[in-house]
């Protein structure tokens, strides 16, 4: 198989297999968990439920002070990496091209100098947090394979991406279907794997602000 | 002994040929520097291709031409007729060409096993269109196979130029359902060197190129993975376009005739295939060096790489999906239908559950 013809298979037949196994997965999973509904509290709320929930949600995406102060690269290496992530699959242009084609919407992208700059930024911070759970011994310990597993997917789309364009390594046809490839394996796993916070994050936020309301802990 | 002295008076060599037909050493000289130029060589370089080409004996090429259009033939001897390159080609001994050469029938098949003979193991063998593996019938000249004869021809050749997309790569026959088993030169000759010079067709001073080099250093050019020159084939149209700084800038046509087209916006939206075709169109340019598709307003449709009419549609952009997901639909409606059921599946479980539960009470305990 040529080049190009490796890349059609993956803008083809391999993107339609990836994305009915996340679609499938994520609609399952989402169903599944949701579905289940929580237990009846018997108990009476210490206080009127308010807004516990939302709050959580907006207050959890900053980082307590001292903890801060115990571990600034596991969260700022991790907030940069994470909006980095989102500006570059969610504002570069063939991606938007990408979502419109399947989805039909679309909105404006960046120039892809900035996109460029800000997936440097974030493999770099990617790196860092590699390290740093590397070298700190109690993450160390905490860390499980499918952690490292996790991050080396997440990974591959950025740098194959960045070298595609970059014209680094490959060629770029090879480079641009390894790229397309690296995001379609990432796409299989992320339904049945810890990356499906992606889908899950808020709404446990919400879920545990509103119960330490409920428990008169309000935020 | 340098490129004056030998210019036009060895007999049989290019250079008399040239001068022959009134070209001057001056328009030689001209000539060898853009081609030394083109060919990515320092200036200095220029008298030696010069004394090499003008020294060189007339080489003898056999053409074949299988399943194709024409068109190859077409844009390396019209499209910049009359010029010095196509003299050049003239100067070249074309000992078998269906489209140019005046004999036809049992003399043309003889002229192609003169040429054999007289050259064996030294002519350059020029392929376009792919060979029908399907059924022999398919395509045959003076009933003989486009199998047998490429086959025959390539033993005494000392290299093979495929030209075109249908010789290097099997280019529209081979496209999907490829009825006629169409392959490329490569796929049936292992043991020459060859050349291939990809295009629909192939951009003329490329083919001249290609020539040239060969006739200057008596080696085949240095080649990319897909055996073209690197010298051509090196960087993509998209790397070298005109529109790219808008490509940079998110700035796209969005139809063939609207204000962003005109004011020369990114083509990507619409289906070019820049980023992923190799070629040299974006620099050498057509007709002259005029334009190129891109330059007049249409996006490229990738000719010169393998499987190009397959490659999911000439006016889809390479970031969308290449067919339609109807998988991923079927999938969405399975997800849910699924997951519902096993919604229900839990639900009844955790009924049962609290159907079966038994309230442990004070008497229990003191048990």
């Amino acid at each position: 198989m040529n080049d190009l013809a490796f890349l059609t298979w993956v803008r083809g037949t391999g993107l339609d297999i990836a994305l009915s196994v996340f679609v499938f997965g994520v609609l399952w999973r989402l169903i599944e968990i949701y579905g289940l509904g929580a237990k009846k509290d018997l108990a009476e709320p210490r206080r009127a439920d308010g807004a516990s929930g939302w709050h959580t949600i907006w207050r959890r995406s900053f980082p307590q002070k001292e903890a801060m102060k115990k571990a600034p690269v596991t969260y700022i290496g991790g907030i940069v990496f994470h909006i980095g992530l989102g500006i570059v699959v969610f504002f570069f242009v063939p991606h938007i091209l990408l979502i419109k084609g399947v989805f039909g919407l679309s909105w404006p992208g960046l120039p892809s100098q900035i996109i460029d700059l800000v997936t440097v930024v974030t493999m770099a911070a990617m790196i860092l947090v590699l390290v740093d759970r590397l070298v700190k011994p109690v993450k160390r310990f905490l860390s499980t394979k499918a952690d490292y597993i996790t991050w080396a997917l997440t990974f591959m789309p950025l740098l194959t991406g960045w070298l595609a364009v970059q014209h680094l390594l490959l060629p770029y046809t090879l480079m641009l279907a390894i790229h397309i490839l690296s995001v379609e394996i990432l796409l299989i796993v992320l339904p049945f794997s810890k990356l499906f916070h992606a889908f899950t994050t808020f709404g446990s936020r919400w879920y545990n602000g509103e119960v330490n309301g409920h428990k008169g802990v309000a935020v | 002994m340098t490129a004056k002295s030998s210019f036009g008076r060895e007999p049989g060599s290019v250079g008399e040929g040239l001068a022959r037909r009134g070209i001057s050493r001056r328009d030689f000289m001209k000539y060898c520097s853009g081609v030394t130029a083109m060919l990515n060589l320092p200036l200095s370089m220029a008298s030696t291709v010069a004394d090499s080409i003008a020294k060189a004996r007339r080489q003898s090429v056999i053409w074949l031409s299988f399943q194709e259009c024409t068109g190859c033939t077409e844009a390396i001897t019209r499209s910049h007729s009359p010029t010095l390159e196509n003299l050049i080609f003239d100067l070249i001994s074309l000992d078998y060409h269906h489209t140019l050469q005046a004999a036809s029938a049992d003399a043309a098949e003889h002229a192609r096993e003169q040429a054999m003979k007289d050259n064996d193991g030294k002519y350059l063998l020029i392929v376009d269109g792919s060979i029908p593996m399907g059924n022999p019938g398919y395509s045959t000249i003076a009933g003989i196979s486009n199998y047998d004869m490429l086959v025959e021809s390539a033993k005494g050749c000392a290299a093979i130029v495929a030209v075109g997309t249908c010789a290097t790569y099997g280019g529209i026959p081979k496209a999907d359902p490829n009825p006629t088993g169409a392959v490329s030169v490569a796929e049936i000759i292992k043991n020459k060197p060859i050349i291939n010079v990809p295009g629909c067709p192939p951009i003329p001073v490329v083919m001249t190129g290609v020539l040239v080099h060969f006739l200057t250093f008596g080696k085949i050019p240095e080649l990319d993975a897909l055996g073209r020159p690197k010298i051509f084939y090196g960087e993509t149209i998209h790397d070298r376009c005109y529109r790219r700084p808008f490509y940079d800038q998110g700035k796209f046509a969005k139809s063939f005739d609207d204000e962003a087209a005109r004011k020369g916006w990114c083509l990507f939206e619409l289906g070019c295939k820049g980023p992923v075709t190799y070629n040299a169109c974006a620099t050498t340019k057509w007709n002259d060096g005029t334009s190129f598709p891109i330059q007049s307003g249409h996006g490229c449709i990738g000719c010169s790489e393998p499987n190009f009419w397959d490659a999911g549609g000439f006016y889809k952009a390479l970031s969308m999906p290449a067919n339609p997901l109807s998988m991923a639909k079927k999938a969405a409606v399975a997800g849910v239908v699924i997951s519902t059921a096993m919604l229900y599946a839990n639900r009844g479980k955790k009924a049962a559950a609290k159907a079966a539960h038994e309230t442990t009470t004070l008497a229990d305990l003191e048990k």
